[in-house]
């Protein structure tokens, strides 16, 4: 192995912004011909010789007992491999599509024939599904410990203008468009390959190997593009475990689990719901003095935790109440930014009210408290000005309530959000080939947020090579660990070990290449294909002709995060505003416009970040007005498992978006800071915001539906009470 | 079995001769039988496999499939034509779109049956030695895709609706790709995409 230290001479540090042929401009990702051309190959598209089509029957009922279990039939058929109960009699089942049993046969139709023929008798058990109302919930409903700062009694009686709502947001899912699932099989006794559909190919083997009762190390996992995750996909869940125990049933067959759409909504993602009541206290100038809040909400199993409110202002004096509410809905997973968008959308209403109580612009009150913000107050100043400039916010904000005539109103609304976003711990290994050629491997994915670019464009950049010279390979558990993909940590882990790597090979090659340029290893620098001397440009060598000298062995460095060197930090800062129309005829809500400004600290590819920020947005336009996950209480069932009636936006919903990311010294020196998370949290507060500012009236609840606009006109709203 | 029909439903009582005539000489391979519907004998297939044959892409594919099939199906499971993808698997989201006789149609909607003796054009379809269609290649350049899953189902709308309106209005946009959904956020991109795509075609 040509494996060394880092010799400790190398900076870690960021290129000067004179130094970035790549870093930060706007790079076309590596994969997008791959993908675009269908040649790109998910876990779904896995075929394997010999492969087998696993199903899984799943339960109907939100709370039952198996009282019979009768596989024989399906056992029976012609073409079925494997039959595998995952529950037995006698157990309970605590949400309607839970897995009861999973078949392998050599045919999708033949394995769903087996499905229908198995019998299944449940003894069925009272459910509760509903999440809007805690006092219905019971003891279903279990108050966490009441959080005080400050004196808050104190404070409201101070208070000159009080604001008081009723907020929250349904249950959304997360809709990964490749559903979850995988394709195992066993290699032999104790081996076992995992093709799975995953935001942690790291993880995976680890999760797997107790349940299989192999060693992780013998697990094989592999994955060359994901097709969504948001957060749903970070283990190999039921169904992965039961396609390697099929797999083992039937001789070793590779074994494919999808889950079906309906099966992908119902039980493999789901955003938890919170609701909340909320008091806002401030001075007549707008100061904000004092917060009450008593929220409630659930994802089902397990119940939530509570906020992080009030959200980024730590307005001083706060009293906080929590209700968790267990319900038979099916599990809660992290959903990109989880409880920002909530915290969010539960503050930025409430303070959006008060404003409106005390006739003022909620620009101004945001900018007039900004200082609560801490220590990103700052950013947020510049970003709120931005934006204000985009959306010619201060010649076309009114007051509450358009008063143009017509049923079209219009509206703006605003709102700021936060993420931590720190690098992961990541590994990744470079090796510079003696023709010239660089190669990177690490176990990581890319989401589709552009991983595999983003880890080129840093080596490419640091080596003085086009990025065409790197190869990137991710995917594989067997390259050098990376951590999962979650929480905007991806990018801040993975450029930043590559960064190291590079810098590392570079002082390795410096060490052998400088004798023959007559110089220091440390007076050489790596640039437009060449090794040269700095300020010297005449004494160069091409870059092969330097591999050449690696005596016809690769060079493999290592890189890791974290390491020397400041490369990554945590907190990005964002602000959003809409503007939309809505017809309080029909109440249905319109975007016209939104506004996105943005920091992430150094940006690695600008294409990608702005790309991040419009996903984003339209992801909040999704859940801002159409998407929930509905139950129904008397079956206990979700009533919209696919896409027709789980609604997602489309191309004609979105209206017009402007992305402004920051850039510049002051947001470089912070280093790579994650984007994934920050910029979904703002976009249902804002929306919310600005339908309150057209209509006059605040909507409570999210999705921003016709006929909850409508009921809020009909009662007059629970709008700002001085 | 070459000899198909090129539409269901319009099977002549001599192109059934044929094909049973065959069935005869080759006892294991399931032919259609005849019922007489509404005074007319209509061909019934299944329920076990039955022979068909595909034009994919200019190439002919065979394959044994049970009536019950979607081409969608057909396309990935038998042919290993994996562009096309299963995400709502009812007519939906777009992400099965290939063309069919050149007009976009939901391949999970359409029996693999059904589309014999159609020209089928799939996502793998589009590349001409070795190049990316300039819509292909408008799509990477503007950003228009991100995990990707739902990319190869609007690239083949997109190309579909720029072979009927080569200069589309953003309301022809909605109606050519309101089919069409993407969970990442692609859109302005492919709005991007879409008007490069149609300036390249015009030779801009
Ligand atoms: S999979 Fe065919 S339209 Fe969704
Ligand atoms: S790019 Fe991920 S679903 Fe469209």
């Amino acid at each position: 192995m040509a494996e060394r230290e880092a010799v400790e001479m190398a900076e870690y540090k960021w290129p000067e912004p004179g130094q970035r042929r790549l870093i930060g401009k706007r790079v076309s990702r590596v994969d997008g011909p791959d993908k675009v051309s269908g040649r790109a190959k998910y876990t779904y598209d896995v075929n394997r010789p010999g492969m087998l089509a696993g199903k899984i029957l799943h339960c109907p009922h939100a709370r039952a007992r198996i009282v019979r279990l009768d596989t024989s039939a399906a056992e029976k058929m012609p073409g079925v491999k494997a039959v595998l109960p995952l529950k037995k009699v006698g157990d309970e089942i605590l949400w309607a599509g839970d897995e009861v049993v999973a078949v392998a046969a050599v045919d999708e139709p033949t394995a769903e024939d087996a499905i229908r023929a198995i019998v299944v008798e449940y003894e069925k058990l009272p459910h509760f599904v509903l999440d809007t109302d805690p006092k219905a919930a019971g003891e279903r409903a279990r108050p966490t410990a009441e959080q005080i700062e400050g004196d808050p009694d104190a404070a409201f009686r101070e208070a000159e203008v009080v604001a008081e709502g009723l907020y929250g947001m349904s249950v959304i899912t997360h809709c990964c468009l490749e559903p979850h699932g995988a394709v195992v099989e066993w290699e032999g006794e104790n081996s076992v390959l995992v093709h799975i559909s995953t935001q942690a190919v790291s993880g995976i083997a680890g999760q797997m190997a107790g349940p299989l009762g192999v060693p992780a190390g013998n697990i094989r996992v592999k994955q060359e593009h994901i097709g969504g995750g948001f957060g749903s996909k970070f283990g190999p869940d039921s169904w992965g475990i039961a396609a390697a125990r099929l797999s083992k049933m039937a001789g070793g067959r590779p074994v494919k689990i999808m889950l079906e759409r309906d099966a992908e909504l119902m039980v493999a993602g789901a955003r938890p719901s919170y609701y909340g009541r909320v008091r806002v206290g401030a001075k007549r100038d707008g100061t904000l003095i004092a917060w009450e809040s008593e929220t409630w909400g659930t994802g089902g199993i397990p119940p939530t935790s509570p906020l992080p409110l009030p959200y980024v202002l730590r307005i001083p004096n706060q009293r906080k109440r929590h209700i968790a509410i267990a319900t038979n809905s099916g599990p809660a997973r992290a959903w990109r930014a989880p409880l920002h968008p909530q915290a969010c959308l539960l503050t930025m209403a409430a303070i959006d009210d008060l404003a409106a109580a005390l006739r003022m612009d909620p620009l101004d009150l945001l900018l007039k408290n900004i200082e609560l913000a801490g220590e990103r107050a700052d950013v947020y100043r510049e970003e709120l000005q931005i934006a204000a400039e985009l959306m010619e916010w201060k010649k076309r904000w009114h007051p509450r309530g358009d008063p143009s005539p017509g049923p079209i109103k219009r509206g703006l609304g605003v709102s700021i959000h936060t993420w931590p976003g720190r690098g992961h711990a990541c590994r990744c290994d470079l090796t510079i080939h003696p023709d010239g050629s660089v190669e990177v491997k690490l176990a990581s994915q890319d989401l589709g947020t552009g991983t595999r670019t983003a880890i080129a464009i840093v080596v490419a950049d640091t080596l003085g090579l086009p990025l065409e010279a790197v190869r990137v390979r991710i995917g594989d558990n067997q390259y050098p660990p990376a951590g999962g993909s979650g929480g905007s940590t991806t990018i801040g882990g993975v450029s930043s070990a590559a960064r190291r790597a590079a810098l590392n090979a570079l002082d390795q090659f410096f060490a052998r290449v400088a004798p023959l340029l007559n110089a220091a290893p440390d007076q050489l620098e790596a640039w437009d294909g060449r090794i040269r001397v700095k300020g010297d440009p005449s004494r160069s060598i091409a870059w092969e002709q330097a591999c050449a000298r690696l005596d016809g062995m690769p060079l493999t460095v290592r890189g890791e995060n974290p390491g020397p060197g400041e490369l990554t930090t945590a907190g990005a800062a964002g602000v959003q505003m809409a503007d939309v129309s809505v017809d309080i005829e029909t109440g249905i809500v319109r975007i016209n416009k939104m506004v996105a400004v943005q920091d992430c600290g150094l940006i690695i590819n600008m294409k990608a970040a702005e790309s991040q920020c419009y996903g984003a947005m339209i992801m909040g336009i999704s859940y801002a007005l159409y998407e929930e996950k509905i139950m129904d209480p008397v079956t206990g069932r979700m009533l919209n498992p696919n896409m027709e009636f789980y609604k997602l936006a489309g191309l004609a919903d979105i209206g017009e978006l402007v992305v402004h990311m920051m850039t510049g010294e002051k947001y470089d020196r912070r280093g790579v800071i994650g984007l994934g998370e920050p910029p979904v949290v703002s976009p249902g507060a804002a929306i919310s915001n600005a339908v309150a500012n057209a209509i006059g009236v605040r909507v409570p609840f999210l999705p921003l539906t016709p006929e909850r606009v409508l009921e809020a006109l009909k009662k007059g709203g629970s709008h700002a009470r001085v | 079995m070459e000899k198909q029909p090129s539409k269901p439903g319009s099977l002549s009582r001599r192109d059934f001769l044929k094909v049973s005539g065959i069935t005869l000489t080759v006892p294991l391979v399931v032919g259609p039988r005849v019922l007489k519907v509404a005074g007319a004998e209509v061909k019934v297939f299944g329920p076990g496999k039955v022979p068909m044959t595909f034009t994919i892409n200019g190439k002919t594919y065979r394959a044994e499939l049970e009536p019950r099939v979607t081409l969608l199906d057909a396309l990935r499971n038998e042919f290993d034509l994996t562009g096309a993808k299963r995400v709502c698997d009812r007519g939906t989201c777009g992400a099965c779109t290939v063309l069919l006789d050149g007009k976009p149609v939901y391949a999970c909607s359409v029996l693999a049956i059904e589309a014999q003796g159609r020209a089928i054009t799939t996502v793998e379809g589009l590349m001409q030695d070795g190049k990316l269609h300039p819509i292909q290649q408008a799509f990477v350049e503007n950003d228009a895709l991100q995990c990707g899953f739902c990319t190869p189902g609007f690239v083949v709308a997109c190309k579909a609706l720029l072979d009927r309106i080569p200069n589309p209005t953003p309301e022809d946009l909605v109606a050519g790709l309101g089919g069409n959904l993407c969970r990442c956020g692609t859109y302005v991109g492919i709005r991007a995409a879409i008007a490069q795509a149609a300036r390249m075609q015009r030779g801009g």
